[in-house]
């Protein structure tokens, strides 16, 4: 009988580890979005959790926790308990970019979270009012150096994406003191320059896409190494002559340091799957979106992406002017 | 004109399948629900549903979330006159009048002009929308923002007239509303402001919050403490359905306010939330009587109901003929689309035909479903006042704390809530309106955002607000108000010095 007993306790023991690590997820996993619902890191977040879920075979609920420029969602799902359960999908912003905008930050993208993959880049467009001066982007360059204090640039408020981009610009074309008027969001600043109270803005392509095709605003340059497939006729920043502005809006997955392992590749393994899927991949590139390459979907490679651009935008963000 | 019935013969072509005249009633059914209960809001909602809409396809998808969007405004109503808790700000207006109109026993002749009135404006607004949408989209583009700051100063000017009582007290609270419209991270510099480095803070406060606070927590409060006040209420229900007199006073002005409602929808920036403002000022303005005002004025509630359904839908002009959306719920409209694979912008008219004037039709039909399902439904809000404080109370706490909680699910949220409660119940003790505060609150942070936008842009220079002609119309408008609400005892002397 005691035999027995030990018997089967040896069993239990031995078969509890086996039995954890095949157990998670064992309940369903919350995806915090620093963003309200509706914009582009939450329209990616949710194509992509769907056919994560299936995958995990847990759903993935997403959680929109908006808040100063996207630090607040990022701060709770990074110091939430390393289980799994709470993962983040965070953008340029808030990965390489808020430890120079936001001094007081609660965490630290480099060295502070478990990286899981990229899910999107996003394209950057110069975009300008239809009858902005300027006819290309050698053009603007000149321009705008000349006039600085004439031209307006918009953008939707200090940390977002449009501002953390266009200061980068600014920051390379020597102006950093150039006019910049605030939004409260990408839509009413696109509805101002449409109307051309201000002169340009720099945003993601789904943003701005439909304007340009549209013919309502006009488009410089695109900000990758190669054009865009949904506008192909808009020349990349190094075909029309400044070939250092090169910058993405990206779209990654993360969670809190200490993940255990078999909970990372999971969730690796998963995001891997949904980039796969055609239905996914479609979606996608109906966005505008470039898909990550196989090492951008790794947690190292994701890792090695948010250090490059926070090196990269850290000395300009700093500098820029509060004015 | 033949154009536009062909188009909507295409609109009622889609919009009248039975599987999206299925989804617009669910849609509505929903939207008048989430309208009811205090806090929960049309853009919580419509973020849960997101995903839901999935399966559907698009034009389907987008009825039904519009759908909840419009029938939130119906649903608003009934809570701001049952209970005086508007769940939106267009819903202030309506707890002003109505809420007293419920006092006084006449609580479904208020719910039931509410519902005609959103209906008849409901209409009006679909055919607008589907005859003038795309040339009013120019209107959109008129606004910039030195016009959109004369705009804010005429609705503040509103603000004034909106007092019942003392027109300092009102003062008074409008510029405390705009000092708490301040709270938070500045836009331009990104510096915090007045948050005392509390970080629940950074992001301001969200009109939720305040409005629930001030107005649901510390109703509930003050009803705490003299029970027998609501017992008017109780014994007498009277009349279910509003009676030809009551029609016949209430339709000029629901067309007032349709038309003044829907031509604020359009603007970018929210401008729908002054709709209700504006019309319930102009009504005030132009009574016989303005002393009715603020003790239950039907036309108090006819004509901001209109405005805030017929705001309700016209802002819809701006997102489906330029792809802008002019405020949270149609960003997240804008969302829905792009998930659904229609990347909203100014060629989805043409390149979408069917989805465009699908919606628009389905705008139509989700009104009279609106209608049907609310007019009947009056009797059962009605008798909700029956209900015993001791369940009534909880359940409001209870459903005003889920609904804050659902805005950013933050829970620090529903702690500020509940202090705001004791800071309303302590105006209501001292005789200050929460009405004029949220007014300001509201414009506060689209004024600054606004004044500092056009300063920038004209390098600094004040003649900007005077130099563009439109801008200049508004301020003088503003003045124009001011001067009516300032000086009536004046002129009220001059004429005794000319009957003399």
């Amino acid at each position: 009988m005691k035999k027995l007993v030990l018997g089967l306790a040896a069993a239990v023991a031995l078969a509890l580890p086996a039995q954890a690590q095949s157990k998670y997820p064992e309940r369903p996993i919350t995806m915090i979005v620093p963003f309200a619902a509706g914009g582009p890191t939450d329209i990616i977040a949710r194509i992509v959790s769907e056919n994560m879920s299936k995958t995990l075979g847990q759903q993935i609920v997403v959680e929109n926790v908006a808040g100063a420029g996207g630090t607040t969602g990022i701060t709770r799902a990074v110091t939430a308990a390393p289980d799994g359960y709470t993962i983040a999908m965070g953008h340029l912003g808030t990965f390489s970019a808020a430890p120079a905008t936001y001094p007081g930050l609660k965490y630290d993208p480099i060295n502070g979270m478990q990286t899981i993959g990229l899910a999107g880049g996003t394209p950057i467009l110069i975009v300008a009012k239809k009858a902005f001066a300027p006819k290309d982007l050698k053009e603007f360059v000149t321009y705008v150096k000349a006039n600085s204090d004439k031209v307006n640039e918009a953008h939707a408020g200090v940390g977002s994406v449009s501002w953390t981009t266009c200061t980068l610009l600014k920051g390379q074309l020597g102006v950093p003191k150039l006019n910049s008027v605030a939004y409260r969001g990408t839509g009413p600043a696109l509805n101002d320059l449409v109307s051309g109270q201000v002169d340009f803005m720099c945003d993601q392509i789904v943003s701005v896409a439909e304007q340009i095709k549209a013919g309502t605003i006009k488009a410089y340059a695109v900000a990758s190494a190669e054009r865009s497939p949904a506008l192909p006729d808009v020349p990349t920043t190094k075909e029309a002559g400044l070939p250092e502005y090169q910058i993405e809006a990206w779209n990654g997955i993360a969670a809190p340091k200490g993940l255990p392992k078999e909970a990372v590749d999971k969730l690796v393994d998963a995001l891997d799957k949904a980039l796969n899927d055609e239905t996914v991949k479609k979606r996608l590139l109906d966005l505008g979106t470039v898909l990550p390459t196989k090492e951008e979907r790794t947690p190292a490679g994701f890792a090695a992406l948010i250090k490059r651009d926070a090196d990269k935008l850290s000395p300009v963000l700093s500098a820029a002017p509060k004015q | 004109m033949s154009e536009m019935l062909a188009h909507l013969s295409l609109g009622f072509g889609v919009a009248l399948t039975l599987k999206n005249v299925a989804l617009c009633f669910v849609g509505c059914l929903v939207g008048t629900l989430i309208g009811v209960l205090p806090g929960v809001g049309p853009v919580a909602t419509i973020a849960m549903l997101l995903p839901i809409t999935f399966g559907l396809d698009p034009v389907g998808a987008l009825i039904m979330l519009a759908g909840i969007y419009y029938g939130a405004q119906y649903g608003g109503s009934t809570t701001a006159i049952l209970v005086n808790i508007p769940g939106e700000a267009t819903a202030v207006v309506t707890t002003l009048d109505g809420h007293q109109m419920a006092k006084q026993g006449r609580a479904g002749v208020a719910l039931g002009t509410a519902a005609i009135g959103s209906f008849v404006a409901g209409c009006a607004a679909t055919l607008i929308i589907a005859a003038l949408g795309a040339p009013l989209t120019r209107l959109a583009l008129l606004f910039g923002p030195a016009e959109y700051f004369s705009l804010m100063v005429m609705g503040l000017c509103f603000a004034v007239v909106l007092a019942r009582g003392s027109i300092l007290k009102a003062f008074c609270m409008i510029m405390l509303g705009l000092l708490l419209s301040t709270v938070g991270t500045d836009l331009e510099t990104g510096q915090e402001r007045m948050t005392f480095g509390f970080p629940p803070l950074s992001d301001g406060i969200d009109f939720a919050v305040l409005a629930m606070g001030v107005f649901g927590f510390a109703e509930v409060l003050r009803n705490l403490e003299n029970p027998e006040a609501r017992d008017v209420v109780k014994s007498k229900i009277g009349r279910l359905l509003p009676d030809w007199n009551d029609l016949k006073q209430s339709a000029a002005p629901c067309l007032r306010g349709t038309l003044i409602g829907g031509t604020l929808g359009i603007l970018p920036g929210n401008g729908a939330v002054l709709g209700p403002f504006a019309s319930y000022t102009l009504e005030k303005k132009i009574a016989k009587d303005p002393s009715r005002f603020g003790k239950g004025a039907i036309e108090g509630v006819a004509g901001p109901e209109s405005a805030n359904n017929a705001g309700a839908q016209t802002a819809f002009i701006p997102l489906l003929t330029l792809g802008i959306p002019p405020n949270a719920v149609m960003a997240l409209m804008v969302g829905a689309m792009t998930i659904h694979g229609i990347i909203p912008g100014p060629q989805v008219m043409t390149k979408n035909p069917d989805l465009f004037w699908g919606m628009i039709a389905s705008m139509w039909i989700g009104n009279l479903m609106l209608l049907i399902i609310n007019l009947p439904l009056v009797g059962v809000w009605v008798k909700l006042l029956q209900v015993p404080y001791r369940l009534m109370f909880p359940a409001i706490l209870i459903f005003c704390s889920i609904g804050i909680y659902s805005v950013n699910n933050q829970p620090v949220d529903v702690a500020f809530t509940a202090l705001f409660g004791l800071f309303g119940y302590l105006l209501i003790k001292l005789g200050f309106e929460p009405a004029p505060m949220l007014l300001g609150f509201v414009l506060g942070k689209l004024m600054e955002e606004k004044l500092r936008q056009a300063l920038i842009i004209s390098r600094g220079s004040f003649m900007t607000f005077i130099e563009r002609p439109i801008s200049a119309g508004l301020l003088l408008v503003a003045v124009a108000i001011l001067v009516i609400a300032l000086l009536p005892s004046m002129s009220k002397k001059r004429d005794e010095v000319f009957t003399e």
